[in-house]
């Protein structure tokens, strides 16, 4: 074999064939193309995030203030003030302050002072209820006797407490997660393991064509008929509760979970399930002993999927649950939940005022809670794929 | 693969049965159909207890199918469809009073490609023992380490019987499948190619694990290596396109073959 030439170029390589992208231009392509478009999913992931997050971040940072009474200083104090301190007297950006002249700010003072004359007198008034406390504890309002956990973010005394609507979400999505992973799993083990092929070829379709049913009608169906029979049947005193929301919900969940966990449970190698059989197992034993258990990881992933839909799915809940939002553990209270909220109430909310902020914050909340619960999920789908694989 | 003449091929050493021994599987005018297609074409045979029986012949001639029909593995197949009598032991395995539970516990079968369960090694041995209604965790434990034993694997796993049966090799979890095979005490086992996935040296030790069952066991084997038929087998049946050619001692078969088809066979010129 006689060496290269010095001169020989780069990209030509063995036997005179071009190598790397130059030899497959097209295919090359083609990858790189392939990579931008899953790169922009992570993008516009993480550029959602950033802009809910960027919305709520001043309420996280206290530098919001819905007190309705905020004391004016007097006239003398005022002329004191240097324009920075006087900027965050009258609540300015810099650059709105920047573009007004001095008489309009001498009217915004005037203002000031119109406004803390004709602000409510309750003490309630001059408290900041965007403040960590007021958004997760108790508080006793003025007139009553113990601490109560209020949301009520129209009226004079903005209440922002967010744990009914934390609650009202845990309730919903508890009920729908229990009437629909038992029910989706049972069908998946049903179709994938022992139903005879015709019958699958329809259960199949049938099931996962639930998922196509718009959560509005879902909604609608949960409203009119589901709680008139619910309410027949248990004699439970509201009419639109969490429990009823929660199953109209499970019906969204089923087919996620179902289609998830029939994958997983299908792909389970047929050869386990004959040594079961072989060994003098029924169907339904090979199927429960053998086959769920080596699909643990994608049945976990399924269950994991579900929690998700029922906490981010909104009409359903709206629809379905009364709406009100009242602090309680009983299921068949009327309840809301932390997305009908945002849809329902982000319309009305001025646009970068704190009622609208905390709407973000909550939006955030649920972001993180379903991305924890998605990172939670994987964690442990990995850990119990390699106890089934042998490395764990 | 190179032909080679029957005179090359090692025989079973290890004493081969002289006689047809006492009859425990039977079968009359078995015919098997898939849908349309016929898969096995009136095959009577019977097969000796104690015995280890082979069945050679070219991919798809149903030696396998026929394998499959004496723990009715065929069932779970819909388009199935088979007549003619298959009797174990003088029963009908047809017959409605046969419940296949029970059948498959009296015949163990080890497959192809390893399969164990993706559990302990301990667990995929006690399954089949749970199944049929072994509690005590002493006995588990004396009947697993048993199986084990007699599996030639006890050794090398007896450190790790906690840990996954498919961190073993290939030819470990084969005779972990062979082990939890004979754990429930079968009187049969039915071997579909258990050694045609593994290299040699781990196909060496099932062979020899085979000759070693033979003392308790009859076994049926199906497979596609003519050396390892006449190595470890007493008797051997010749399959060609559903039909069974000829059926008798391996070294007639292998010698001194009855029929053309079988010789060519034998001595590789198809297949």
């Amino acid at each position: 074999m006689t060496p290269a030439p010095h001169n020989s170029k780069r990209t030509v390589g063995w036997m005179g064939i071009r190598r790397g992208h130059k030899a497959r231009p097209a295919e090359w392509l083609a990858e790189k193309f392939i990579f931008l478009v899953s790169l922009t999913a992570i993008l516009m992931v993480f550029l959602i995030f950033v802009f809910v997050a960027r919305e709520a971040l001043p309420v996280v940072l206290g530098r919001m203030n819905s007190a309705a009474f905020r004391p004016a200083l007097p006239d003398e104090q005022v002329a004191k003030l240097n324009p920075a301190e006087l900027r965050d007297y009258l609540g300015l950006t810099p650059k709105e302050f920047a573009s007004l002249d001095k008489e309009a700010i001498q009217a915004l003072i005037e203002v000031k002072k119109e406004e803390a004359k004709e602000a409510p007198k309750s003490p309630d008034a001059k408290l900041n209820t965007t403040e960590a406390r007021y958004l997760f504890g108790p508080h006793a309002w003025s007139g009553e006797a113990g601490g109560r956990y209020i949301w009520q973010p129209i009226g004079t005394i903005h209440k922002y407490n967010l744990v009914p609507l934390i609650i009202g979400s845990l309730k919903t999505t508890l009920v729908a997660l229990l009437f629909a992973v038992p029910l989706a799993l049972a069908a998946a083990i049903y179709v994938s393991q022992l139903a005879p092929p015709w019958l699958k070829e329809w259960l199949k379709p049938a099931i996962e064509m639930l998922s196509g049913i718009p959560s509005v009608v879902l909604g609608f169906f949960g409203l009119i008929v589901l709680a008139t029979v619910l309410q027949k049947v248990f004699g439970y005193e509201s009419r639109l509760n969490a429990f009823v929301a929660g199953i109209a919900l499970g019906i969204a969940v089923i087919p996620v979970v179902f289609s998830i966990a029939e994958d997983a449970l299908t792909s389970v190698p047929r050869a386990y399930t004959q040594a079961a059989l072989a060994l003098g197992a029924s169907k339904w034993k090979a199927a429960w002993q053998i086959v769920l258990p080596a699909a643990a990881p994608g049945v976990f992933a399924a269950v994991v999927l579900g929690f998700g839909r029922a906490v981010g799915e909104t009409m359903v809940v709206l629809m379905a649950s009364g709406n009100a939002s009242i602090m309680s553990l009983s299921l068949f209270d009327s309840t809301r939940s932390i997305t009908a909220t945002i849809a329902a109430e982000l319309a009305e909310a001025v646009f970068g005022g704190h009622h609208y902020r905390i709407l973000f914050l909550i939006g955030a909340m649920l972001f993180i809670v379903t991305f924890l619960t998605n990172l939670a999920g994987d964690l442990i789908m990995h850990r119990l794929k390699g106890r089934l694989e042998g490395k764990g | 693969m190179a032909a080679f003449s029957p005179a090359q091929v090692t025989l079973n050493t290890a004493a081969p049965a002289a006689d047809a021994g006492a009859p425990l599987i039977q079968t009359e005018a078995l015919n098997l159909h898939y849908g349309p297609a016929r898969a096995l074409k009136d095959i009577s045979i019977t097969i000796g207890e104690r015995h280890v029986t082979a069945f050679i012949g070219p991919s798809g001639c149903g030696k396998s199918t026929f394998l499959r029909c004496f723990n009715r593995m065929n069932d779970l197949i819909d388009s199935v469809r088979i007549t003619g009598a298959v009797k174990i032991g003088g029963q009908d395995i047809h017959s409605p009073d046969v419940d296949v539970i029970e059948l498959r516990k009296r015949i163990g079968m080890v497959f192809q490609k390893s399969n164990p369960f993706p559990k302990s090694i301990y667990e995929n041995i006690a399954y089949g023992l749970k199944l049929h209604g072994m509690k005590s965790r002493s006995d588990l434990d004396a009947a697993v380490e048993q199986s084990l034993r007699s599996a030639a694997l006890w050794d090398e796993v007896k450190d790790r019987l906690n840990a996954s049966a498919l961190g073993l090799s290939g030819g470990q979890q084969q005779r972990l499948c062979i082990a939890r095979a004979i754990a429930i005490k079968p009187e049969i086992i039915l071997m579909d190619e258990p050694a045609s996935a593994l290299d040699p040296i781990a196909t060496a030790k099932i062979e020899e694990l085979i000759l070693e069952l033979k003392k308790d066991f009859t076994i049926v084997i199906v497979t596609h290596n003519m050396q390892q038929a006449a190595r470890i087998s007493d008797r051997t049946a010749f399959f060609y396109l559903g039909e069974l050619i000829e059926f008798d001692t391996t070294t007639k078969i292998f010698t001194n073959p009855a029929k053309k088809q079988t010789e060519d066979y034998v001595t590789g010129r198809f297949g």
